[in-house]
């Protein structure tokens, strides 16, 4: 019975089903929360399915349609795209859970269909092995990410969508360029087979600055960052968690990809730097911006952009710590995706009951939202890497990484950066628990929107004591590529 | 300079010159169309590209990127230009609005 579960091709159903159940939310608009339920429980088993697939056979490799490599698409999925893919199943859970409640009718019958084709678009590019397929599911996770965006129409959420769209599209216009200059340098958009052409020339440097832009500008990372706090904070609760926790990390997956298999062999030091560097203002800035910020969702998403320096300190670290840098940034890419999808569901209750997010008129709502209170303080603990969480156990292991090479510097950002998240999250803490000047008429939270929240913030605290099977887990196919030099 | 070369050239000269569009215009439609502009760009230095010196004939994979890339493209302005028209009946503006406004 186990050898026939490995036989199933999973990561197909993880493209094919999510693709045709959006479809399907078009056609048949009575059934569709239904449907949309049944495609991400049966997507996150197939994500089981595949981590036992790959645990028992290891990598695994799919030609599609039988075409091989230099002209055809090939899948492939290691320990790197599994946590990736897990975190979009276990989001994607929360989000449509909580999604069944919180959309009526109308915006509903929109956000269906266009959350399952962002569901597909994702799992299919991280699942993707030539740079022209990342390329292609980048466009359709971006496209479907900007009129998520746009679902509600109002004023605001319309000019973040079309600020979001112009950036989204430049990203992907000068990663495409990129995409050319290395298919004319080097014959091909495999990634395997470009990891083995590869030598430092002119071509490379340029198609690593134009692929690195790009996608820098899609990540948000600082001072690429303009587009994503009206986006994020103007978007529905669910679309807001969507696109902070999954849609800005996977466009973070290409460059992390593309750095550890063609680029950073051949790549300077002093680029890694400039990342690192980049991340770093991207965390103080980040920071200081959410502490200024007078509106919940507002602040979430200036986390986010300080979150997401996190992520770039792993480059500079990477030289001489490799896999404990590169682990540390995916364990935090894991934890900061459920965290910050329960911090923007919490808040999205908080904006339903209390009809404003207004930090300093949350009136104690942790005593008439428990539940809600309790997922926004869970998740707090996560990003402000306190143990026990995941993110505590992904900052630990990357200012390990910091210290181990005396990089003083780096290391005093991470905890200042953790000092002034605590600050932030302690200033919503304390505003729940207080009266406020100006009450709301209350309006009832339905509990299943409560509950998704709570339980991806315990979700992000669980992975702080899963550490160890879950590292090992990623470290199948040897992604970080440290021992072995080509497959 | 051979041809292939000079078109390639062309390509990038488009890229450049929609991307200077892109930041200094201020209308939508002007920047949406500058963004095609760019990905004409891409698309001319793909082809240009495919002619590989010393083969006859010409590499077919980068004209399905272009084709493939022509589609994306093709719903991106579509989606682009809804938004658009979208944001001007709801503002009566055809421009983003600042950015300042949305932090109170």
């Amino acid at each position: 019975m186990l050898v026939g579960l490995t036989d199933i091709p999973w990561a197909i159903i993880l493209i094919l089903l999510p693709l045709a159940a959006g479809m399907g939310c078009f056609l048949w608009p009575q059934i569709m929360k239904t449907l949309g339920l049944l495609t991400v429980f049966v997507v996150a088993l197939s994500v089981i399915g595949l981590a036992w697939q790959i645990f028992n056979n290891g990598v695994y490799r799919h030609t599609v349609g039988g075409w091989s490599a230099p002209l055809g698409i090939e899948l492939y999925a290691d320990g790197l795209s599994l946590f990736m893919l897990a975190a979009t199943a276990l989001v994607g859970c929360g989000i449509s859970i909580y999604s069944t409640a919180y959309f009526k009718h109308e915006v509903a019958a929109r956000f269906w269909p266009l959350w399952l084709l962002l569901l597909g678009a994702l799992n299919a590019l991280f699942l993707s092995a030539d740079i022209f397929n990342l390329y292609v599911t980048l466009e359709s996770m971006g496209l479907a990410a900007v009129a998520l965006a746009a679902l509600t129409g109002s004023k605001d959420a319309l000019g973040g969508a079309m600020r979001y769209l112009l950036a989204a599209l430049l990203g992907s216009l000068a990663y495409l360029l990129g995409v050319a200059l290395l298919y004319h340098g080097y014959g091909s958009v495999d990634i395997a087979i470009l990891a083995e052409r590869v030598e430092p020339s002119p071509v490379v440097w340029a198609a690593l600055g134009l692929i690195a832009a790009g996608l820098m500008l899609k990540t948000a990372v600082f001072p690429l960052h303009f587009w994503l706090p009206p986006a994020h904070a103007s978007a529905p609760a669910p679309v807001s968690a969507a696109l902070s926790a999954l849609v800005v990390k996977a466009s973070f997956y290409i460059l992390l990809r593309l750095w550890l298999e063609i680029f950073g062999p051949v790549a300077d030091d002093s680029i890694g730097m400039l990342l690192g560097l980049l991340g770093a203002a991207a965390i103080l800035w980040g920071s200081v911006q959410a502490l200024r910020q007078t509106r919940l969702k507002l602040l979430i998403a200036y986390s986010t952009v300080a979150q997401i320096g996190y992520l770039f300190l792993a480059f500079p670290l990477a030289t001489g710590a490799g896999v404990t840098a590169w682990s540390a940034v995916v364990y935090l890419a894991l934890s900061h995706a459920l965290a910050k999808s329960a911090m923007f569901l919490a808040a999205g209750n908080l904006l339903r009951f209390g009809g404003h997010d207004r930090i300093a008129d949350l009136d104690r709502v942790v005593q008439r939202l428990p539940l809600t209170a309790t997922a926004f303080a869970l998740a707090g603990v996560s990003i402000m890497g306190l143990p026990p969480s995941g993110g505590f156990i992904g900052k630990w292991l990357l200012l390990e990484a910091a210290l181990t090479q005396q990089q003083w510097g780096l290391a005093a950002v991470m905890i200042i950066g953790g000092l002034l998240a605590a600050g932030y999250i302690f200033k919503v803490l304390g505003h729940t628990f207080t009266p406020a000047p100006v009450t709301h008429e209350p309006t009832v939270v339905p509990a299943s929107m409560e509950w998704s929240a709570l339980l991806l913030a315990l979700a992000a605290i669980l992975l702080g004591f899963l550490a160890v099977p879950l590292l090992s887990l990623l470290g199948i196919g040897n992604p970080f590529g440290i021992s072995e030099v080509s497959s | 300079m051979s041809s292939v070369f000079f078109y390639a050239l062309v390509g990038v000269g488009l890229f450049t010159l929609g991307l200077h569009a892109l930041i200094v215009q201020t209308h939508l439609l002007r920047k949406i169309l500058a963004l095609n502009v760019m990905g004409s760009g891409v698309f001319l230095v793909l082809i240009a590209l495919a002619r590989r010196s010393g083969e006859t004939a010409p590499d077919p994979v980068p004209h399905a990127m272009v084709i493939t890339g022509i589609v994306v493209a093709v719903s991106a302005t579509a989606l682009a230009l809804t938004l658009l028209l979208k944001l001007a009946a709801a503002t009566g503006r055809a421009e983003l609005p600042d950015e300042q406004q949305d932090s109170h």
